[in-house]
């Protein structure tokens, strides 16, 4: 048996090797959690070193004011505006069909459905968020686009509408499944509180249950948004990746994403001004995200303190 | 039973007339009942919607991508015929990728969840290190890509290959490891743990033999949810320069001289499954459009499978470990 | 051998007591505790003494501190951070002060078990939950382990209910069982002292008499510091008994003179029921 006669003093062999280890375990614990933080300081530092020179070639006002992205020309013009309203356009049709269906899909699961019917529903609405993007593109262009050239003729096979509607039904379980977290954490007795004084379950849904959890659920949008944004296979896909600012959701158009994909499916040389655009261009997208991340975050902290 | 009936309505007629707030009572409770009602009907509509899409994605994935499915289409490469192509290359790609994901993801994944759930002290640098990790889950993947087209390709030299894409895909997806492992292990009560020191457990020992094998289930489910969503993943592979148009096999892993086994793999260029349905999507000719769906068919299955595993280990260790 | 469990004499001119036979075990004094430095003290000077072989009670209304005493006892509250102890609780016969820094309260926490409010098995099988405590003590000899799970088992118990069930899960037994199990766990290590914190507030009243039997057969083997707020489970089983309110140690003394003529006006208000 293990000497359990004495207790060991501070400077015992075994003592200090039981310490020796458990704080070698722990260094290594710690170095894989912080190893994340350097993930990020990567992905920082690659996509500002490779923009910077970007900037030795075109000029900032032009970067923003330039109606036209075309780097690949021979007479090439760097304006990031129709990737950028590409992008926001395909986000606000995606979110058109997911907040909507997503909320309502929500409140319909949290307050409604019977606990044994949601526990089965849920799964295989979250399979929805399972399935790959690029299948979702091949949805977006072989199925969605020929269903909708038969409501608008005019329509062409490659549309932001088609790609954004996809991808509106792609990030509807991102929405539903956060919303109805938010709504089933608020307490049961704020239900019965409307409820006593006579509200129908639909008064006590929207009155009383969707302001309590609208913190959740406004994080919940947010998440969604910042998923539209970064985005690519569905657009690359179906929404024809050519830069074009435009308001018209039936046109072709590229977004920040699709123009990645696009320039790194040809052979562009390490340090050429096309490769830096694309670095560019993800620094743009970066940023972009971070914004509507940091916002959700900040919604977050700002309710949790209120409570 | 008419006395009866008689003094009721007496009590009545003695009641006092409604007020005005209760005089039109019927009236609203059926305007009210009708909104619950109608209410009920949208959102089963909307849900119905979801799922009806998600039916309907699988039926015309099915019908266009099934019949193209028999052995050959497993054991071809990729050619300039459509009816002769094969994703012989690509699901052996996927294969040797998703490899080298699991091996740089899921240690150190699981490691970071043990650290900040319990060794961690409250302090400005484990705040950083958890709002980290929630920013980089929000990163878009092909930020990921673009990182690694920098760092790995052109930095480190280690070219388009298996090394590459696993590494990228493993960092893209380690963030959900480490959450699901930190919620799994959250779900382990105090008292458990207090438990194990108060036999006079070690730290180490008490994760050991009480945390990690309580929370297995949880970050089992989790580790299978990135793998799928690893698996699935095009944008950054795409973006390291990933070669669309492979007709040869990584090298074996296995070599007939000590030590027998060989990494050249991880070095040579590769393809993976969605990458190659994105190939042939982008094709005009339709009859690329049926290979995209063949593979889209073999690609969903394959995700949902993992993602009905994970559900199924996340229903039977709920029911196991009821605290 | 009962000889080396005696006190030296400085520290039994504070405490005489009963027939004066009574070895002590451990000794408390002048403990304080905070849970941060900056809270008052949960714990305010406590004295008692801890004598072999004997059942003491620690009672007293809810907050009163008692179980965070009883959680000094095996360095507990060094899981967590910040919290701080001023005196010191001496064990016997090593007359080490297991509060001090140079004593590392993992070797403090194998001389002294802990059985917890709520049954908290390990969710393993029966077996593996009773070796437990012999595993992490690097024991691999399985014939003394089953030697030392039966022979605990049996102590507390269970053994005839789980004989034939040892690879049995421990969860599915019943919270009675499970209490007792953890019991059984924690007597395989061979305590010097056994803590019980409010064992039984969690089981029905059948659970509740069998466990209460079951201690005052163990304490033949081993030493039992029980915090309870069932006066008469106190009254019943424990030899001394302390009561504690608001943080300091009111009273101490046979359960007998506390139960019948307490000295202090507040201990006489808590055992008729007219607070707490």
């Amino acid at each position: 048996m293990a000497d359990l006669t004495a207790f060991t003093s501070a400077d015992h062999p075994v003592r200090k090797w039981r310490k020796v280890k458990d704080k070698i375990i722990e260094s290594i614990l710690f170095l894989a959690a912080l190893s994340s933080v350097f993930v990020t300081i990567g992905i920082i530092y690659i996509l500002v070193s490779e923009s910077l020179p970007f900037f030795q070639h075109v000029s900032f006002k032009e970067f923003v004011t330039e109606k036209e992205w075309t780097p690949m020309f021979s007479e090439a013009k760097f304006g990031i505006l129709p990737l950028v309203v590409g992008t926001f356009m395909a986000t606000l049709i995606a979110l058109t069909v997911a907040i909507p269906l997503g909320t309502i899909t929500a409140a319909y699961l949290s307050e409604y459905v019977k606990p044994n019917v949601r526990e089965m529903l849920k799964p295989i609405l979250e399979m929805l968020a399972a399935v790959p993007s690029v299948v979702y593109g091949y949805f977006a262009l072989l199925f969605v686009t020929p269903i909708l050239q038969k409501f608008l003729p005019e329509l062409g096979g490659f549309s932001v509408l088609s790609a954004g509607i996809v991808m509106g039904i792609m990030i509807i379980p991102y929405i539903s499944s956060l919303s109805e977290d938010a709504m089933r954490s608020v307490p049961t007795h704020l239900r019965e509180a409307s409820a006593a004084l006579g509200s129908s379950k639909f008064q006590t849904t929207f009155r009383v249950v969707f302001p309590s959890a609208f913190s959740g659920i406004s994080s919940a949008y947010i998440l969604g948004i910042s998923r539209a944004l970064g985005e690519t296979m569905v657009v690359a896909i179906a929404a024809g990746m050519q830069p074009n600012l435009s308001l018209n959701p039936l046109e072709p158009a590229s977004t920040i994403t699709a123009y990645i994909v696009q320039v790194s499916l040809g052979d562009l040389p390490h340090g050429s001004i096309g490769f830096q655009s694309i670095y560019v261009a993800g620094l743009t997208l970066l940023i972009m995200t971070l914004i509507f991340n940091v916002l959700g975050m900040w919604i977050k902290v700002r309710f949790q303190e209120k409570e | 039973m008419e006395t009866i009936m008689a003094s009721a309505s007496d009590v009545e007629n003695k009641l006092e007339p409604l007020s005005v707030l209760k005089s039109n009572l019927a009236v609203n409770v059926k305007q009210r009942k009708r909104s619950d009602f109608l209410f009920s009907l949208v959102g089963l509509m909307s849900l119905l919607f979801a799922l009806i899409t998600l039916l309907a994605l699988f039926v015309d994935l099915a019908m266009t991508g099934v019949p193209r499915i028999d052995l050959a289409f497993f054991a071809e490469f990729p050619s300039r015929f459509a009816s002769k192509a094969g994703i012989l290359s690509a699901w052996v790609g996927t294969f040797a990728v998703m490899i080298t994901t699991a091996f740089c993801a899921i240690p150190m994944g699981i490691a970071a969840g043990i650290y900040l759930e319990e060794y961690a002290p409250k302090n400005w640098l484990t705040r950083l290190i958890e709002l980290n990790i929630i920013n980089l889950a929000g990163v878009p993947s092909i930020t990921f890509g673009l990182m690694a087209l920098g760092l790995f390709v052109y930095k480190l030299q280690l070219g388009q290959s298996i090394l590459t894409a696993g590494l990228t895909l493993g960092l893209l997806v380690l963030p959900i490891i480490i959450v699901t492992t930190r919620e799994a292990i959250r779900t382990i009560p105090n008292s458990i743990r207090e438990a194990s020191y108060g036999l006079g457990a070690t730290h180490w020992q008490t994760i050991q033999d009480h945390i990690l094998p309580y929370s297995s289930g949880g970050i089992l489910t989790g580790v299978i949810i990135a793998l799928s969503r690893a698996i699935g993943e095009t944008a950054p592979l795409v973006t390291i320069g990933a070669l669309t148009f492979i007709a040869f096999l990584p090298s074996s892993p296995v070599s007939p001289e000590y030590p027998f086994l060989s990494f050249k793999w991880l070095m040579d260029s590769f393809t993976v499954m969605p990458i190659q349905m994105f190939n042939w999507i982008s094709r005009p000719q339709a009859e690329f459009h049926v290979n995209a769906a063949a593979t889209g068919v073999v690609l969903l299955l394959m995700t949902l499978i993992m993602n009905g595993i994970a559900i199924f280990i996340r229903y039977r260790f709920r029911k196991k470990m009821k605290w | 051998m009962e000889q080396i469990y005696k006190a030296p004499p400085e520290c039994q001119t504070k405490f005489t007591f009963g027939s004066g036979r009574d070895f002590l075990r451990a000794k408390v004094s002048d403990l304080s505790f905070r849970y941060n430095p900056e809270d008052r003290r949960v714990l305010n000077k406590v004295s008692l003494p801890v004598f072999d072989k004997k059942i003491t009670a620690l009672i007293g209304p809810s907050g009163c501190g008692k179980t965070t005493l009883l959680r000094c006892f095996n360095r507990m509250h060094d899981l967590y951070n910040a919290t701080s102890y001023e005196g010191d609780i001496v064990l016997y016969p090593e007359g080490k002060n297991i509060l001090s820094s140079e004593i590392d309260p993992m070797e403090v926490r194998m001389r002294i078990g802990m059985v917890f409010q709520k049954p908290n098995p390990f969710p393993k099988t029966i077996y593996e939950n009773v070796a437990y405590g012999l595993k992490v003590r690097g024991i691999k000899k399985k014939s003394f382990i089953d030697e030392k799970i039966e022979k605990s088992l049996v102590q507390a118990g269970l053994w005839s209910e789980v004989k034939d069930r040892l690879q049995a899960q421990a969860t599915a037994l019943s919270g009675g069982q499970q209490q007792r199990l953890c019991i059984a766990r924690a007597l395989a290590t061979d305590p010097q002292i056994l803590l019980l914190d409010e064992p039984t507030s969690a089981l029905d009243p059948i659970s509740t008499a069998h466990i209460e039997e079951l201690i005052v057969e163990i304490k033949d083997d081993v030493t039992i510091v029980i915090v309870t707020h069932n006066l008469h489970q106190a009254a019943r089983c424990a030899d001394y008994t302390s009561f504690m309110y608001m943080g300091d140690l009111i009273e101490y003394g046979p359960s007998e003179q506390i139960f019948t003529k307490p000295q202090d006006k507040r201990t006489e208000n808590y055992i008729t029921g007219r607070f707490g």
